[in-house]
């Protein structure tokens, strides 16, 4: 429930005239911000894990990814309808013409078959292996979602900057983990052996 | 004479019945607890604060637009002003440190007369004029002021340059001490700005000094600044303290920071787009649908012959 009080914040403020001179910059750029926090705490669960040893952690990743989706699909929205208009042409134009648009939409269309098969069903019907495999679309979007809004922002990068470190930190963790797990792995081969 | 006291309209007043009722009909359609909420926020715009001395006396002018005017709380809380933070809303919380009395702007360089001249002289230097113009920011969003000041061509007059000047370079103030964003590096400070002399002498650019007949709020610029309507927002400079004339083109701040994306020139010109967005269209503050852009924001019949013969896609 906690995960849908940035809406309800929008909403509040809207209600109250506190979204500034110009509302739908401010609803478009906050749904792009919170998709981009709800991805780095998708992110975060499986090094947290590892880290605590908390098994149950794992059960809220699968909502903190909807989550995720839900406000990418919002952010979506509103720049179809509030800001374009559903002018067709012209959406078409800047989806082609402008770099951080176009990175924008691909990472949007990587998370649908994501969330498509986010239920118990799908993974059962893809097999764990081929599910996880497409799971890790999730990387390519996290990056995605940062280099779109890295390339949007004027001049003032600080916030892209600060998003790109979370995101580093969060994939150099699994990494790491992967290089040990390789090294450790090797390692332990010979132990294998009969004695 | 003629005197306007336009803070006297309240801003219902002031839009058009139309755009109220498509707010409305939006309203009606608007299915999206989040959209609903945003169009909300364009229906309550609270009555401003006001507590700027008042300009009395001011003349009309001719290039006036009777377009709707943008509230005045829009025009004092949606402010680009780096040298006080780089959001919208920072420049009305923490530009109260600024301090515009004593103010002296010297100008000097290839003049016969240089000289400083007080804010207080400033305003008494020719009949104050209202002037409501357009401003269209190169982000996309546009806005109508009515601006308070004269042409900058009086301040011009009295210096006298010299056959060599061909450029106008002003300077920003830069403070660190009145003003916080001087600490990030983001724009090679002080901010700097620049027209071609022929721009700077045109009767539409205007030495600023008020808006909404009161005296400049310092997130605008006070206590003086330019106003060039036909250019993207960030030419006109903001609390200038020097006017310099120079035989070379001056290197300006935006153009220091991305010379590919911000041009000397930047008129405003639907055609050429920035390189990372379009520049086709705009959102006028308070509306929903975006508006074409115009030629040099709507002055093409004023200013277009300036740039005749030019490559307006090469010098953007």
């Amino acid at each position: 429930m906690a995960c849908l009080l940035p809406l309800v914040r929008l909403a509040w403020l809207g209600a109250q005239g506190g979204l500034g001179a110009n509302p739908i910059e401010y609803i478009t750029r906050s749904t792009g911000w919170w998709t981009l926090s709800f991805l780095m705490i998708t992110l975060s669960i499986t090094p947290l894990r590892r880290l605590t040893n908390l098994n149950w952690l794992l059960r809220l990743r699968r909502m903190f990814g909807l989550f995720a989706f839900f406000y990418a699909a919002l952010h979506f929205g509103i720049y179809l309808w509030l800001d374009q208009f559903f002018d067709w042409t012209e959406i078409v134009k800047d989806i082609a013409k402008r770099p951080f648009i176009t990175v924008g939409f691909a990472a949007f269309v990587l998370l649908l078959p994501l969330a498509a098969t986010s239920t118990n069903a799908m993974v059962r019907r893809l097999g764990a292996r081929r599910w996880q495999l497409l799971h890790r679309l999730i990387y390519v979007i996290a990056i995605l979602g940062v280099v779109h809004f890295w390339w949007l922002v004027k001049k003032d990068i600080t916030e892209p900057v600060l998003f790109a470190c979370v995101l580093a930190v969060l994939l150099g963790a699994r990494l790491a983990w992967r290089m040990r797990k390789a090294r450790t792995g090797g390692d332990t081969l010979p132990s294998a052996v009969p004695r | 004479m003629l005197i306007r006291h336009p803070s006297d309209i309240a801003p219902s007043e002031i839009t058009p019945r139309e755009v109220y009722r498509h707010r409305r009909a939006f309203l009606r359609s608007a299915g999206l607890l989040a959209a609903a909420a945003g169009a909300g926020g364009l229906l309550t715009s609270t009555a401003p604060a006001r507590g700027a001395t008042r300009l009395a006396g001011l003349r009309q002018s001719p290039f006036s637009t009777d377009e709707a005017q943008t509230p005045y709380k829009d025009v004092t809380t949606y402010n680009n002003y780096y040298e006080f933070g780089t959001d919208k809303d920072e420049p009305a919380d923490n530009a109260h440190t600024l301090k515009t009395r004593p103010w002296t702007i010297a100008i000097e360089g290839e003049v016969r007369k240089a000289y400083s001249i007080g804010v207080e002289e400033l305003l008494k230097l020719a009949p104050l004029e209202e002037r409501i113009y357009r401003m269209r920011c190169v982000e996309g969003w546009s806005m109508v002021i009515p601006w308070v000041g004269y042409s900058l061509s009086e301040l011009i007059k009295r210096a006298e340059p010299t056959g060599n000047a061909r450029f106008v370079e002003f300077v920003t103030l830069a403070d660190p001490r009145q003003m916080p964003g001087l600490a990030y590096p983001v724009l090679k400070w002080p901010y700097v700005e620049g027209l071609r002399l022929d721009e700077a002498m045109h009767p539409l650019t205007l030495l600023c000094v008020g808006l909404y007949g009161e005296l400049l709020p310092n997130q605008n610029g006070a206590p003086v600044r330019v106003v060039i309507p036909w250019k993207y927002g960030f030419k006109s400079g903001k609390s200038i303290v020097k006017i310099r004339f120079t035989a070379t083109q001056p290197r300006t701040a935006w153009n220091i920071a991305q010379p590919r994306e911000y041009g000397f020139y930047s008129n405003v010109n639907p055609q050429v787009d920035h390189p990372r967005w379009s520049q086709a269209r705009e959102r006028r503050i308070g509306e929903f649908r975006k508006r074409p852009t115009l030629m040099f924001n709507g002055y093409a019949e004023q200013v277009a012959s300036l740039y005749a013969g030019m490559d307006l896609k090469k010098n953007f």
